[in-house]
């Protein structure tokens, strides 16, 4: 009882770090893939006389991911009122083409308008529908939600870092006392700290095993997993590797940082 | 005669506006048997202070052991320290810490061997009458017995030079003539300088020794 009391508090403390720490990297990754998803599932039509030279314009402006032409067939048979054959193979001769250009990546409303002008400069593009409408709603939610995200970021930083230094007081009012008669009896500075840097890297183990299953368990849970496949992406929620090594450095460098910080800050009252 | 301490012109201050002790000069022969008297708030505890190194000198020299102590190094200070045992007014005993654990830090502090450890503390804790409460915390003694444990841990590594603050203030007859005994068999038996800070110098003292008295800042032996 005596022991977990004596770990409880910078247990808690460096769990709801990393806690938020694995927080923060999956909706990091969800946007990112969200992202990708909105790149993916946008496209520009652009309408030519001619038919593009494919190769030659994807190495010309590369912000194009691919170009691909729309059938006109498709486009006709949108038109379809019993118009007759042999029309319809004239009206296929004289008709633009259409194409469907994607992006490489989800672009800024400015980064749009001079794609836009880059496309018109060649006299046989006619016209690039961006649907901008509907492209800067959803740019503009997107931008929304990573500026909350942010807040809450930097909120959870400053709660974070108050209840470190809450930690801090808390841990150099206990083992003042012990240090300090150590030293008294002539223990140098490492065996005056020693149990401090034991005991904070045992705490620090106790967070990450405490994190990593949660983490564990959250990766594998079908709702989270469902909530992703809702809206569309499939996000990494707990890298075991990748994520643990992540864990594990910053548990164990936040502890030996307070730990650091009392043994330095320590002076021999008289 | 070798001298334990040397202080010449030392003077003891907490603050720049008050100074405790002033210029004072007196040496301590290796092996002898001192008290020190003088009434309460004298400056007796700060004295000591210094004897350890926790209050450093604001003039003068102030020799402990070979070890100028004005404006010494914690490396030096660590190394002397090593060699003294203090028995404070307050205890200090570590709260978390059994009193066993408590006895034996010295032992630890000086390297000493695991079981060279266990056979001093057990031995030390029969001496004090502490055998049956070992396993115990400080807060779990009353006063008298954790002076005594206190009491055991200067005494646990043989140190050259013990510093004992009022060891006897809290214990009844019975118990001060065992911490008196324990002093005096140290002193003879082992030649340890023996410094102890008393209101009562006891009437059963078998052995030699000197006896300081502090008074208005001023340290003067009493003959
Ligand atoms: N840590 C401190 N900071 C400031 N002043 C102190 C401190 N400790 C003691 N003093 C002052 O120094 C003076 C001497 O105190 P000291 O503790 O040496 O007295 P003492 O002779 O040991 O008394 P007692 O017999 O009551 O233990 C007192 O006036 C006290 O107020
Ligand atoms: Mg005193």
């Amino acid at each position: 009882m005596k022991s977990f009391k004596n770990h409880i508090s910078l247990v808690v403390a460096l769990v709801s770090i990393l806690f938020s720490m694995q927080i923060f990297m999956i909706v990091d990754r969800s946007i990112s893939a969200y992202k990708d998803n909105l790149a993916m599932n946008y496209s520009l039509v652009v309408v030519s006389q001619k038919k593009i030279n494919t190769k030659d314009l994807l190495n010309k402006l590369t912000s194009l991911a691919t170009i691909e032409q729309l059938s006109a067939d498709k486009v006709i048979k949108k038109l379809n009122t019993g118009i007759s054959q042999k029309n319809l193979e004239l009206l296929k001769i004289t008709l633009p083409k259409f194409y469907k250009f994607k992006l490489k990546t989800y672009p800024t409303p400015s980064q749009l308008k001079k794609i836009k002008k880059q496309l018109l400069r060649y006299p046989y593009i006619t016209k690039v529908e961006t649907f901008s409408n509907t492209h800067d709603t959803t740019y503009k939610l997107l931008l929304l939600f990573k500026k909350v995200i942010m807040v809450l970021a930097i909120t959870i930083l400053l709660v974070t870092i108050l209840l470190i230094f809450k930690e801090l007081r808390i841990w150099q009012f206990k083992h003042n006392e012990r240090m300090n008669i150590m030293g008294l009896f002539g223990a140098p500075t490492w065996l005056r700290s020693a149990v401090l840097f034991r005991l904070s890297i045992v705490d620090a183990l106790i967070s990450f095993a405490i994190s990593f299953v949660i983490f564990s368990y959250l990766a594998a849970n079908e709702w989270v997993l469902n909530q992703f496949a809702n809206i569309g992406i499939s996000v990494v929620v707990f890298d075991k590797i990748y994520d643990s090594l992540i864990m594990l450095s910053v548990a164990i460098l936040v502890s030996i940082l307070l730990a650091s910080f009392i043994v330095l800050g320590h002076k021999e009252e008289v | 005669m070798d001298k334990v301490i040397i202080a010449q012109d030392v003077s003891l201050a907490y603050s720049k506006e008050e100074t405790i002790i002033n210029k004072a000069n007196f040496s301590i022969d290796s092996g002898s048997f001192v008290f020190i008297t003088g009434a309460s708030g004298s400056g007796k505890s700060t004295l000591l202070k210094s004897l350890y190194g926790a209050l450093k000198p604001i003039e003068g020299s102030l020799v402990v052991g070979g070890v100028e102590l004005r404006g010494v190094a914690n490396k030096k200070l660590n190394f002397l320290r090593k060699h003294l045992g203090i028995v404070f007014q307050d205890y200090k005993l570590v709260k978390e810490w059994t009193i066993e654990k408590n006895i034996m830090l010295p032992l630890i502090i000086n390297g000493y061997e695991k079981s060279i450890t266990q056979n001093q503390v057990d031995s030390l804790l029969k001496h004090v009458r502490l055998k049956h409460q070992s396993g115990k915390y400080p807060l779990e003694l009353s006063g008298g017995e954790q002076q005594r444990v206190a009491m055991a841990r200067a005494l646990a590594h043989n140190p050259i030079l013990i510093l004992a603050d009022e060891p006897t203030g809290n214990l009844d007859d019975y118990s001060s003539q065992l911490i008196w005994n324990l002093l005096e068999g140290a002193n003879e038996q082992l030649k340890t300088t023996v410094i102890v800070v008393t209101h009562h110098i006891p009437q059963t003292m078998k052995i030699e020794y000197k006896h300081y008295h502090i008074e208005f800042g001023d340290i003067h032996e009493v003959i």
